[in-house]
């Protein structure tokens, strides 16, 4: 049974939904398709804006109804209904109704959830503290960061390292601050960790590790002055931007009865599934907001908040409303990039599970890296600084054990596996 | 078919050589090297490959 007619919802106009939209039209879909988004803005790319965006002289800035060059292309004969602005507030699966803001009432016979994830925080923007998400938090940040300013930045991962190294770019003194006695130690291991700490300590940043902020200080109550550290000291700060990592935003599924614990629970066919584990009909889902079975987790969900993640379940998402009764499975292999002061960063796989960090090349003047990640003898992941090249064989065995039903088992994957990236 | 890639776009993610590695390539200091000219057989790939890539540095157009 192929369902290409009636009235299709992809609720969040991001890159996770538009791919869903594309692959509905490719795949002969010619109902009516609308997609929600809760910005004003039609889907863009979000690795840029800790990226380019950040360092980008305002004055090449598009003028107000041109695109960026973040904005995703739009392929021909999308025909797509766009509703911007309203964020979406309810789901209803038994009525097969979405609800936005104000009330409106969509019907779908079939719904995408891909409404990504929120900025963990607590940012109070008016008086220089902020956080980084979409486009115009983008925007807002970068105003904040004039040269001979001094920028604290909470969190060490790799949104707060890039803020930190655009910061430094644009002639900020840029203070660091992470919880973690090194950066990314959790996510990638402690020798990748240790040779991102030095690439911001040589690029001038002043990192403290093994510290938390413990209150934002501000002179007069109006704007930020400084940051109370967890060490007892204060270090002056202009703008802070807290840096922690980002919350699937299902706060709208609450009351649909889909499983929202950490993420939509999904299938491996990324159909949304209720508590006791069955099928919500209607209803699937994809991207950052989503929690999928991974066979390189042993069979555990896990929810990614990576471009190709979103990318290619927005695909896959779509073929399972398109074919409800021949679902491909999502057997996508991970991966991540950073750019740091320069240097590449790439990676496959799922190094955050690791038991054992093989390194094959530590070249920090050369700015190189090559590391294995493994988990009771098998491969999980591996990344490199400035040798992207060296990833292809290790991309290449883990499409291999995410494709093979029996793979995790030959890999010995017996313990179960959680994963935050 | 014929391959173009935007070199100024090109940031070394890989996703190509991933997706086509009979087509892309990189050498051992991250530079792109690709066959501009591949067989029609290939087009599904290789338009894989052009979709993958997070920054569209990748176009492909009928010969």
């Amino acid at each position: 049974m192929n369902a290409t007619t009636g009235r299709l919802v992809i609720v969040g106009a991001s890159l996770a939904g538009l791919r869903a939209a594309e692959a509905l039209r490719a795949g002969g879909f010619t109902g009516g398709l609308t997609i929600v988004g809760d910005e004003p803005h039609l889907p863009y790319d979000r690795p840029p804006l800790s990226k380019r965006i950040l360092t980008a002289d305002p004055a090449h800035d598009p003028a107000p109804g041109l695109t960026w060059d973040n904005d995703l292309p739009l392929p021909d004969g999308l025909d797509a209904r766009w509703e911007l602005g309203r964020p979406a507030v309810r789901l209803d699966p038994r009525g097969r109704t979405v609800t936005l803001a104000d009330g409106t009432r969509l019907a779908y016979d079939g719904v995408l959830v891909a409404t990504g994830a929120t900025a963990r925080g607590r940012p109070d923007p008016d008086r220089g503290v902020l956080t980084l998400r979409t486009r115009d938090d983008a925007l807002r940040l970068r105003a904040e960061l004039r040269p001979g300013r001094r920028l604290v930045v909470v969190g060490a991962g790799f949104l707060g390292g890039e803020i930190a190294a655009a910061a430094r770019a644009r002639g900020l003194a840029v203070t660091l601050v992470e919880a973690a006695s090194l950066p990314l130690e959790r996510a990638i291991g402690s020798v990748p960790g240790a040779f991102v700490a030095e690439l911001h300590r040589r690029a001038g940043i002043d990192l403290r590790t093994g510290t938390t902020v413990t209150d934002f200080l501000f002179a007069h109550g109006r704007r930020l002055s400084g940051v109370r550290l967890s060490d007892g000291t204060e270090t002056p700060a202009d703008v802070a931007v807290q840096a922690l990592g980002a919350a699937p935003a299902t706060a709208w599924l609450a009351g649909s009865g889909i499983d929202i614990g950490d993420g939509v629970r999904c299938d491996v066919h990324l159909r949304a599934l209720a508590p006791d584990g069955t099928v919500v009909p209607g209803v699937v889902a994809a991207g950052d907001v989503a929690r999928v079975p991974h066979r390189l987790a042993g069979g555990t969900s896990i929810v990614l908040g990576h471009w190709t993640n979103a990318a290619e379940q927005g695909a896959v998402a779509a073929h399972t409303l398109l074919r409800p009764d021949e679902p491909r499975p999502f057997t996508g292999v991970p991966g991540f990039w950073s750019d740091l002061h320069g240097a590449r960063i790439r990676s496959v796989g799922l190094p955050a599970l690791a038991d054992e960090v093989r390194v094959h090349e530590h070249d920090l003047p050369g700015r190189h890296l090559e590391v294995s990640y493994h988990r009771d003898g098998g491969l999980v992941g591996a990344l490199t600084v400035g040798r992207t090249g060296r990833l292809v064989p290790y991309r290449r065995r883990l499409e291999t054990a995410s494709r093979d039903p029996a793979s995790s088992a030959a890999h010995g994957h017996a313990r179960p596996a959680r994963v935050r990236s | 078919m014929r391959i173009t890639v935007d070199m100024n776009l090109c940031e070394s993610h890989g996703q190509c050589v991933f997706a086509a590695p009979g087509v892309f390539s990189f050498d051992d200091d991250d530079h792109l090297l690709y066959d501009a000219t591949p067989a029609d057989a290939l087009r599904a790939t290789v338009e894989a490959a052009a979709a993958s890539c997070p920054v569209r540095a990748i176009g492909v157009t009928p010969r």
